[in-house]
């Protein structure tokens, strides 16, 4: 169903509140992965407020819809959407990464609730999500899956053997979306491995591509549209997004990756989330 | 039970493998949440047997053993349980990283039944051998480990495999193996080791096809006079402390025996039991010698390595012969 003003609007104020609930998480955390968490949260947000059926005060309903995060380290983006879903309290987020806590830099699925996979070792999440998604043909249910990939991670080859077994066995049950925001820890994608033409690979693959802006709600709500209806061929959702998005001073920076930030950049990322935001909804 | 149906004729003429597979498929008649996964060895490992059965529940993902673990690991979450049958050295190896991070991190209902295992793919060489996964899969949190020692033990792990929750590895041979039962019902019990000879003089602890040979050891042995205890080990995680506390009170002299590096696999467990219980005992481990091993016949490479019939009797008497404190006190050492 295509987004109508009123839900882009609310889907723009939650992008910015959980940007901003984001950067205080790696505040708390002393350091995180904001720069890969802030790319994918028009993503996030959308899944988790327009597509997922899930019930988070039963987070492990058998019928409802997998998001399997391939990307795993940008757990400090997905926790605050999972507290601010209601699977846990907002306030166990101020122990993101503190010893003893339930919440580390990659989620562990055995005790956040609301996580499906825990992932982090990067370019295996997709496999996990060809396994629910061809569960739900053998147990003959009707739950969708979701992926989450980095870009980065697809230079691991099991990336490409999960895009081919999801081609082989014809997974449209499964929508995947990757955050191409172009950065991985040692550099710009293309100078550390190149990964273009990148969308040319998926449709080697056996994929219909989508290219989107990934921080246009819209385009990503339509394109998941697009994915729901196919069923010829498995999709993938190739998004364009910037690292760090909404924080001026950490965009496409690969050091965004992973960093820490003082109560002075605090507040400058709260106000440069601000005008972002703004701007976001102008143009909206 | 699965595999309960298997006589000595049949035996005789199946492969270890085989019996896996034909147990897995009356293990999949009864539980329609079983499905099996394999990485283009769907025929080598017999699992494909499965896929004559059920179709529908079989799946071949080509030659990509880590997509493999993912994709089973994802079954599991989705509430299947999987068995997923490659070369030990892929699941243990190839595919580990995947098989730590989805399945046994995550405790997933995966079983992980791996063939031509230890040095049984002989010609095949180093590249297919696998003398390292019980030591790699041992230190797997959650993952429980079993080796056994003919097909009818094979029989019984596959269907404890799937009684019991969680991830477990299988350790099989490739080919025949040398039958150590007459029939499937010797007392097999996931987690306690199999009385296979009684003896006072020394223990013999053995797993996969070094049971067989053990026993035969405790047979030459026993025409000099000498009294060797056999324990099939087949389950080497959780190992069965007491049944190696209790040769060790009552035998003091401990062989332990395993076609496998002689460093992390059973020889280690059983000297983790040992060493943790403060007492002396003369002890010696038998497998390969932190090499890659050489290439031939199963059999001929085990006799090479000592872990045969004469290699185990000859590593006994040397044994025998170890000078250890035995003193009056022994039972107050610790």
């Amino acid at each position: 169903m295509p987004l109508t003003e009123n839900e882009l609007l609310e889907l723009e104020k939650k992008a910015f509140e959980l940007r901003c609930l984001c950067v205080d998480t790696v505040a708390w955390a002393g350091s995180g992965h904001i720069g890969g968490a802030l790319s994918a949260m028009d993503i996030f947000v959308l899944l988790y407020y327009k597509y997922l059926r899930i019930n988070p005060k039963d987070p492990g309903w058998e019928d409802r819809d997998r998001f399997i995060l391939s990307k795993g380290h940008a757990g400090v983006g997905h926790a605050p959407v999972l507290a601010d879903r209601g699977y846990f309290d907002k306030e166990l987020l101020k122990t993101y990464n503190h010893t003893g806590s339930d919440f580390g830099m990659h989620l562990n699925s055995q005790k956040v609730p609301g996580v499906d996979a825990s992932t982090g070792s990067l370019g295996h999440g997709i496999s996990i999500a060809v396994g629910t998604a061809l569960a739900a043909r053998v147990l003959k249910k009707s739950y969708l899956t979701y992926c989450l990939l980095g870009d980065g991670e697809c230079d691991e080859g099991q990336v490409w053997e999960a895009a081919m077994a999801a081609s082989h066995y014809n997974t449209t049950n499964l929508i995947l979306f990757v955050d191409r925001n172009h950065y991985m820890i040692d550099g710009p994608t293309e100078n550390v491995m190149k990964l273009e033409p990148f969308a040319d690979k998926w449709r080697a693959f056996g994929f219909i591509v989508k290219e989107v802006n990934g921080h246009s709600l819209r385009e990503l709500s339509e394109a998941a549209d697009y994915a729901l209806e196919e069923k010829t061929a498995p999709v993938v959702i190739i998004a364009d997004t910037v690292k760090g998005c909404g924080v001026d001073f950490i965009e496409n920076q690969a050091i965004s990756h992973y960093m820490g930030l003082d109560d002075e950049k605090i507040r400058q990322a709260k106000e440069s989330l601000q005008r972002y935001y703004e701007n976001r909804v102008k143009g909206a | 039970m699965g595999g309960m149906n298997y006589d000595v004729y049949s035996q005789i003429k199946l492969q270890t493998m085989e019996v896996y597979g034909n147990t897995l498929c009356e293990l999949a008649a009864k539980h329609p949440d079983i499905v099996a996964l394999s990485a283009d060895l769907a025929k080598s490992t017999k699992i494909g047997l499965v896929q004559e059965k059920f179709p529908e529940r079989f799946f071949n993902v080509g030659i990509a053993e880590q997509n493999m673990f993912g994709i089973a690991a994802g079954m599991a979450k989705a509430g299947l349980t999987p068995f997923v049958s490659t070369f030990a050295i892929f699941t243990s190896m190839r595919g580990l990283d995947q098989v730590h991070t989805d399945i046994c991190y995550q405790n997933l209902n995966v079983k992980m039944i791996a063939t031509h295992a230890g040095l049984s793919f002989g010609a095949a060489g180093s590249t297919h051998h696998c003398t390292e996964d019980i030591s790699i899969m041992r230190t797997m949190a959650n993952c429980k480990v079993i080796a056994p020692a003919d097909g009818y033990e094979t029989a019984n792990a596959v269907v404890a495999a799937y009684e019991t929750p969680g991830p477990v590895y299988i350790r099989i041979n490739r080919g025949f193996d040398r039958l150590v039962y007459e029939k499937a019902d010797y007392g097999f019990e996931f987690g306690k080791a199999v009385s296979m000879a009684e003896g006072t003089d020394i223990t013999i602890i053995a797993c996969g096809s070094c049971v067989y040979q053990a026993v035969e050891a405790a047979s030459v042995l026993r025409a000099d006079g000498i009294k060797a205890r056999v324990l099939n080990m087949h389950t080497i995680k959780p190992i069965d402390k007491d049944a190696v506390l209790k040769a060790l009170e009552e035998t003091r002299r401990i062989v332990t025996v395993e076609d496998h590096n002689i460093m992390g696999g059973l020889g280690s467990a059983v000297a983790e039991v040992i060493a943790e219980s403060g007492r002396a005992c003369a002890f010696t481990r038998l497998g390969i010698p932190d090499c890659f091993s050489m290439i031939g016949l199963h059999e001929d490479i085990m006799a090479f390595y000592k872990i045969d019939t004469n290699g185990i009797a000859e590593n006994v008497r040397m044994l025998l012969g170890r000078e250890i404190e035995e003193d009056e006190d022994w039972t107050d050492e610790v």
